[in-house]
């Protein structure tokens, strides 16, 4: 063999390599949602009707996860050119609550959604957002004032449409980092300081049109919340609704205290009192949206066309209670996709609902970590990626390549082949998604993430399991 | 047909040498292992005297064949050579011995190793400069390439290829390798196996030998046509047509002027008998498989960046870990002692190269110059891996198991109580977590309220995971401190 020849077989050697490795797709990976092509209808959009007669559109866009001029890069700038470009269509078709809070984004989010809808007539979207002083600094009465006005400076408007006291039911912590309890919170932040007064008289001045409150954690503290209701009159409320959190809430994973409370429950209460409903994380963080493999052949086979999300955001709408759902859309694909589920929201049938209850039951006996990368916990003072390590577990688990038990002695060859390949899917994936010296091996336990969870996740205790996974 | 059997010999050995320190994955080493244990050097620092008994006899047989396709580096030069070749053709003559210098340089060298500056003498030692070479300046690009594979199998969502970390390991090693590949790629480049003739203490040794060997390749005067074209073809320079005399003592044995002569006057022979010439092949010189390949595939890679890791933006400042200044450094498990690995190892780097937790790296103390120490920024010595002892050829460390690996201990933990996180009345047990060995435990501290950190040194082997987890930067609070002489736990 010649040198020429030599160097052709063994360009095409490796042409033909990497041929290879792209065309071996893992059989089990993922099913990442797909979307259902054609025309987004502009004039279909199902509305509902809040208590003071406002037309809010079912699928609401939520700002906590906005794109950045570097997708790889959260803290990078914001890309406002392409959050000006969702805004505009999306009111083009129909939406128009827009939700916001003083704490996403790095505080950078109000700005940028004040910037987007500056651009439109007022009367054209709807602004809700959050008084979020969870920090123990800003308790006081000064402190939470002056974050109520700065909201109405960055959104650029004169009165909000929808108020809301921010995550109530999660433990905080004082400067001295000792723990105060969620009750001890809620009255810390909003009833000692007279802030919820404060804002019931701004209500009656139309500086705000509704007042409403958000909830995680202890469901206690919701009771409490809505026991005032006779004094207060709440106007709506926000709790984390999904076809896994309607009966499966607290068996998602062990928690922390005792976590939200079954939405089941959580909307029951609000019906009742007739107070319209607010919903986040439809998706579960996009968990329902890169559903495991059983799960999404069941809702494929079913509705080949339609996505593994469509099936989260019809559930979300189902019951009537509900005034919009929030969602957070960082991509053109993803607003488009759930546009046409809720341009008309058509409703299950009873029978998607049994198969809806199924796949909870299923999925809640997995142990997926419930992490919905809201980055509260971020930055770790000791440089774990923690949402990026649970994303990296939960999809291993998703696909089958996270392995409970030590492989036996004398394990027969295709076990072995197996559980290799789990194995080095699993390390070199996790690799790939996360540094070394951010991983999980690398946390000490000092606990400071545990009050930022608003999924109320054993953070310390679910990295010690994963060190040992990945040992 | 002689020249062709030894080029190929030549490809094969050279190529699974390289790729021995190319590779990191660990996989070669089992099946590959076995050609660094019969180079020369290495076998005699190890006491293998089954190899070096070999490798004598070896060379009382058919000469220096040892020069010519067992060791790396004379292949090497081979390859300079042939390109050198290419550009002249022709360009030998006979030159003179330099006996003086020879015996000189390797008597120098010997009582260096003697002396314990081994760490000076070997950087002339053949086997080990070309593992220099090939660690510093092959196995990066050898890497990058595999980081390509890796760029590309991600977004195919293969995990066939897995990236790593291309690093200096140190600036000076990379230096010396440089020059040894330049200044020894020149040589032959120009004088063919010049540096073999002259400086190579092996060379001389084996020089010495061949000059007795039974098969050699022997002129047959009534036959000669003093065309001179071996004369002019020889590498080693040795043939001296005008007298019909080669000094056996420089010549490698490479086979090239038997192929050569058109009349085949020059046969390896004992030199006793004279048999009839027997009908030989007629076409000369026409397989040239060489290294080119290997160096083309090799430069393209070279352009190629390595792939940043992606940083999430909320993500909080790593600092760089610091080095610890350790009174008596880190050898590994299986180096005895300090002094057992100083007498031992040839400083080839196969360990640094083949350490999949880049704890291994080269010293930069003058005695120990270039042979591997221990560190723990990017990894601790994991009690299930014994890569180091597999592929150490010179006997400096030596082959244990797991289950001796766990019975060794080759430092202790120091604490640096001010640096402690519970100093601080942080929780935190990292160290004692980690360690494999359950030598670490968190003691209350009545002094000042809070807990502090203790080591059991009859438990502690040295690993270095508690140095290498400790979460306080730059300076670990718990350190790693050698032991001159390793200890039974």
């Amino acid at each position: 063999m010649d040198r020429r020849k030599f160097l052709k077989t063994l360009g095409a050697g490796a042409l033909a390599t990497t041929a290879l490795a792209a065309g071996c797709d893992n059989p089990n990976q993922t099913q990442a949602e797909g979307f259902a092509l054609g025309e987004v209808p502009t004039d279909k959009m199902t509305y509902r009707t809040g208590t003071h007669g406002e037309k809010v559109s079912l699928l609401g866009f939520g700002f906590m996860r906005l794109p950045t001029v570097d997708p790889d890069d959260r803290q990078s700038d914001l890309d406002q050119e392409a959050i000006n470009q969702l805004t505009d269509y999306a009111i083009a078709h129909g939406l128009n609550l827009f939700d916001t809070s003083p704490r996403y984004c790095q505080a950078r989010s109000e700005t940028s959604l004040g910037i987007a809808l500056s651009r439109h007539k007022r009367e054209d979207f709807l602004i809700s957002t959050k008084l979020s002083n969870q920090s123990y600094d800003i308790w006081t009465r000064e402190g939470s004032i002056k974050m109520f006005e700065e909201s109405f400076e960055k959104l650029q408007v004169d009165y909000i449409d929808f108020y809301m006291l921010h995550c109530i039911g999660l433990p905080a912590r004082d400067n001295e980092g000792n723990e105060i309890d969620p009750m001890k919170a809620f009255y810390g932040r909003f009833i000692d300081n007279g802030i919820l007064d404060f804002l019931i008289e701004q209500r009656a001045k139309g500086r705000i049109r509704n007042l409403g409150f958000s909830y995680h954690g202890d469901v206690k503290v919701f009771d409490e919340a809505l026991a005032m209701h006779d004094k207060v009159h709440w106007d709506h409320v926000l709790i984390q609704h999904n076809y896994i959190n309607w009966q499966h809430a607290g068996a998602l994973a062990e928690k922390r205290g005792t976590g939200d409370a079954n939405s089941e429950y959580l909307y029951g209460e609000l019906a009742k009192r007739d107070i319209p409903v607010f919903v986040m994380e439809p998706l579960l963080g996009g968990q329902l949206a890169t559903l495991p493999k059983f799960a999404a052949d069941e809702l494929k086979q079913r509705e080949p066309e339609q996505s593994l999300a469509s099936w989260a955001f019809r559930f979300a709408g189902q019951q009537p209670r509900i005034l919009t759902v929030l969602s957070g859309m960082t991509y053109m694909e993803h607003l488009q996709d759930n546009l046409r589920t809720m341009s008309p929201h058509k409703p299950l049938t009873d029978e998607e609902l049994a198969m809806l209850r199924d796949i909870a039951v299923r999925y809640a006996g997995i142990s997926l970590i419930p992490c919905t990368n809201c980055q509260y916990c971020m930055p770790c003072p000791y440089g774990l990626d923690i949402p990026t390590i649970f994303a990296h577990y939960n999809k291993m688990v998703n696909e089958g390549n996270v392995i409970t038990d030590d492989l036996a002695e004398d394990a027969p060859a295709e076990e072995r082949r197996a559980y290799r390949k789990a194995r080095r899917a699993f390390l070199v994936g996790y690799n790939r998604a996360v540094v070394p010296e951010r991983q999980a091996d690398r946390c000490i336990g000092c606990g400071k993430c545990l009050p930022e969870c608003p999924q109320q996740i054993d953070i310390p205790g679910k990295m010690l399991m994963i060190e040992e996974k990945s040992k | 047909m002689l020249r062709k059997i030894r080029i190929v010999l030549a490809c094969l050995f050279f190529a699974a040498i390289t790729l021995m320190f190319l590779d990191f994955t660990g996989t070669l080493h089992t099946y590959l292992g076995w050609m660094a244990k019969v180079q020369f050097l290495p076998a005699v620092l190890a006491l293998n005297v089954g190899v070096v008994v070999v490798l004598v006899l070896l060379t009382l047989l058919v000469g220096r064949v040892y020069c010519s396709v067992i060791c790396p580096m004379g292949v090497m030069q081979d390859c300079f050579g042939w390109l050198g070749g290419k550009v002249k053709k022709n360009r030998f003559h006979y030159a003179k011995n330099h006996w003086i210098l020879r015996v000189v340089v390797l008597v120098v060298f010997v009582l260096l190793m003697v002396f314990g500056l081994g760490g000076i003498a070997i950087l002339i030692a053949p086997y080990s400069a070309y593992g220099r070479i090939a660690t510093n300046l092959f196995q990066p690009v050898y890497m990058w390439l595999n980081n390509l594979c890796a760029f590309f199998a991600e977004r195919a969502g293969s995990y066939a290829f897995y990236s790593v970390d291309v690093w200096v390991k140190s600036g000076l090693l990379l230096l010396i390798a440089v020059v040894t590949f330049v200044v020894i790629g020149f040589l032959s480049f120009r004088w063919g196996r010049l540096w073999c003739n002259t400086i190579c203490p092996v060379g001389t040794v084996l020089g010495f030998l061949s000059k007795f060997s039974l098969l050699k390749p022997r002129i047959d005067q009534s036959k000669c046509i003093g065309c001179k074209k071996c004369e002019k073809n020889c590498k080693s320079m040795c043939i001296d047509i005008d007298t019909h005399k080669v000094d056996y003592s420089r010549c490698v044995a490479c086979m090239d002027c038997i192929d050569n002569c058109p009349v085949k006057a020059i046969r390896l022979t004992t030199g006793k008998a004279q048999p009839a010439p027997a009908p030989a092949d007629q076409k000369v010189d026409s397989s040239r498989r060489k290294f080119v390949v290997t160096t083309a595939a090799v430069g393209g890679a070279m352009l190629l960046q390595a792939q940043e890791t992606k940083v999430d933006g909320g993500l909080a400042v790593l600092e760089d870990k610091q080095l610890p200044e350790r009174q008596i450094p880190l050898k590994p498990f299986g180096a005895v002692s300090l002094k057992h690995f100083a007498n031992h190892c040839t400083a080839c780097q196969l360990c640094v190269s083949a350490c999949p937790q880049q704890v291994l790296r080269p010293s930069k103390s003058l005695t120990t110059l270039m042979q591997p120490e221990m560190q723990f920024d990017r990894g601790f010595c994991s009690p299930d891996c014994t890569r180091c002892s597999e592929v150490c050829p010179a006997g400096a460390i030596k082959k244990i198991d797991t289950a001796q690996k766990s019975a060794i201990s080759i430092g202790h933990a120091v604490t640096v109580p001010q640096n402690c996180l519970l100093a601080q009345g942080e929780t935190c047990n990292a160290c004692s977590r980690h360690c494999p060995a359950a030598a670490i435990s968190i003691v209350s501290d009545p002094s000042t309220g809070h807990s502090r950190v203790a080591v059991n040194e009859s438990l502690c082997i040295g690993c270095g995971a508690c140095e290498h987890y400790c979460p306080v930067r730059p300076f670990s609070a718990i350190y790693v401190e050698g032991r001159e002489v390793h200890t039974a736990v």
